[in-house]
């Protein structure tokens, strides 16, 4: 794995790599070069299933964090390549033509985090929120406890309380 | 597939829809060729709370849409105010099917980073209910495929085994169908008294059972006149859509998380999992039959090999004060749909970043069957629909 992964720094500009286990590491690379470091991957080393991918808010440092899992089912071995996009000008290359799959997780994406991935198949239809219209909602400036008590009409004589700290009580109610 | 009527009633259907030049299907909705029809969300015919938009000319579909959202619930966010240990109780809901690979994987994931290392009993505890769960699964989906051609008897054996399969869940966790017996460290209890022999004698029924089902339905002309031969999956799809499990198994393609990635206890236990070529629903159908078989076997070999007592669970911080340290993991598991993962990440707080699921649903139900459903008959949307054994809590969680 190790001597692959140098390898492939040769081959990109890889600004870190981060061992989590004998068959899983994780790469930090340029969003200009994910394209090709992903066609490279399943062309060339076997990396042919795509496990998914996803997105991270940094919100304080203003970035998304796009995370791709491949797999190669000879070498059996995961790789996940991660970039990052900035948060105002969310928007990245689409990689639909590499994986038919792909297509559904960019929509996803969008739909739930605004991130656009300009060429992608349906990526402006609506995946599960139909009709929404607030900022997307897996977006950590997303206050769900705000949006539910502006949109929901609330019932007298019901209360609500923050787990961890409703738990904290019943157990350590001394601390 | 022929673009034939299967009626051999002479005209060429492969004018409707016509194709343009850009190579795509010219669906123009006011020629009245063409009719939209919506299965589900609330049909028979539809595994869970889900819907297909339809296309049909005349009894052959010429696109399908899936539309999902009936069950959001937004579990990724909700994890992301919610401590690890309460985590759990929300994730087993993303799938109801089979929920302890939730527990499971989120388990791995913050043993993984936080460095704690399981006990041995409690690796072999895991392992014996994460096989329950296939096996309760299982009984469900094997007869239930017969239920889509209107074979409704396996489904009534099946029901009534799963129940003792739950019985024995109930024993051991407190919960039938949601458990939370594995828990950050280890599990939450030992083998109750007697629950070994209970459980062979409840295998020993479900022996029984497989014989029953390959006779009724195996067998049966009806049976193989609707799913030999239709949804066939292209070997080519396995990679290009990302497809795992049963569904890659039956199109030649020998991937199974236990044996390729093992897990727990896996490479202790001697297992084999069937691969065919021919990739129709038959034979989809067959391998979760073989699966269904090697399950029971491999929950014998289980009950014989593991430890009766000793340790179950590994010293852990107070886990409301758990600060798992900053990073971030992929794990792995095979549930009877395929690879079934999670990926988190930490930023080093109590509180985890990110939590997501890989189901094989998210890839089987979407993009998968919509490329399946064009040019299938419409009589068989339900009959593709379970055999890619689909389960939408996983693809909106």
């Amino acid at each position: 794995m190790k001597n692959f992964i140098k390898d492939l720094g040769y081959k990109f500009n890889i600004s870190e790599i981060e061992y989590q286990r004998k068959n899983l590491t994780f790469l930090t690379i340029d969003k200009e070069n994910v394209v090709q470091l992903l066609a490279y991957l399943r062309d060339y080393e076997g990396f042919k299933h795509f496990v998914l991918m996803t997105a991270v808010d940094w919100i304080e440092d203003g970035i998304f964090q796009l995370t791709y899992i491949l797999n190669s089912p000879e070498k059996k071995i995961d790789l996940g390549i991660r970039t990052k996009i900035l948060r105002e000008k969310a928007e990245m290359t689409t990689v639909h033509h590499l994986w038919n799959q792909v297509a559904t997780y960019q929509r996803e994406l969008k739909e739930m985090f605004g991130i656009d991935f300009p060429g992608s198949p349906r990526v402006d239809e609506s995946f599960i929120l139909e009709g929404w219209d607030n900022i997307p909602p897996m977006r950590r400036d997303f206050d769900t406890k705000k949006y539910a008590e502006e949109t929901f009409f609330p019932r007298p004589g019901r209360s609500t309380n923050d787990p961890s700290e409703y738990m904290k009580q019943k157990l350590y109610p001394n601390e | 597939m022929s673009k034939k009527h299967w009626l051999n009633i002479g005209y060429d259907r492969s004018k409707y829809p016509e194709t343009g030049s850009d190579g795509n299907l010219i669906i123009d909705e006011q020629s009245h060729k063409l009719v939209k029809v919506w299965q589900g969300p609330n049909h028979p015919g539809v595994t869970g709370n889900m819907s297909v938009e339809l296309t049909v000319s005349g009894d052959e579909i010429v696109e399908g849409k899936t539309h999902v959202g009936y069950l959001h619930r937004g579990f990724e966010k909700l994890f992301e105010r919610r401590k690890y240990i309460q985590v759990f109780p929300t994730c087993i809901r993303l799938c109801v099917a089979e929920p302890d690979y939730n527990e499971y994987n989120l388990a791995a994931s913050v043993e993984e980073l936080g460095g704690i290392e399981v006990p041995e009993t409690a690796q072999w505890l895991r392992t014996l209910v994460l096989e329950m769960a296939r096996l309760q699964s299982l009984l469900r989906v094997v007869p239930g495929q017969g239920g889509t051609t209107g074979l409704g008897l396996g489904v009534q054996w099946g029901v009534y085994l799963r129940d003792l399969i739950l019985d024995r869940f109930e024993e051991l966790t407190g919960g039938r169908v949601y458990h939370m017996y594995i828990i950050p460290g280890g599990v939450r209890g030992l083998l109750p008294e007697g629950f070994k022999k209970r459980m062979k004698a409840n295998l020993k029924e479900i022996d029984k059972f497989i014989v029953d089902i390959d006779n009724l339905m195996f067998s049966n002309v009806v049976f193989k006149k609707r799913t030999v031969g239709v949804g066939v999956i292209d070997p080519a799809w396995v990679d290009s859509f990302g497809i795992v499990g049963p569904n890659a198994r039956a199109a030649g393609f020998k991937r199974d998380v236990r044996k390729d990635y093992p897990y727990l206890k896996y490479e202790e236990l001697d297992f084999d999992p069937k691969t065919a070529t021919e990739s129709d629903i038959y034979t989809r159908s067959r391998i979760r039959w073989h699966d269904l078989k090697m399950t029971v076997d491999l929950i014998r070999q289980i009950l014989d090999k593991m430890p009766d007592g000793g340790e179950i669970r590994a010293e852990t911080p107070n886990v409301l004060h758990w600060k798992i340290p900053k990073g971030e993991t992929y794990v792995r598991a095979e549930s009877s749909r395929g690879e079934y993962g999670f990926y988190v990440v930490s930023d080093g707080t109590e509180y985890p970043r990110r939590i997501n699921l890989r189901g094989p649903s998210y890839v089987h139900a979407v993009s998968l069957l919509e490329k399946m459903l064009v040019g299938a008959n419409i009589a068989d949307v339900a009959n593709i629909m379970v055999s890619l054994q689909t389960c939408p809590p996983e693809i909106e969680r």
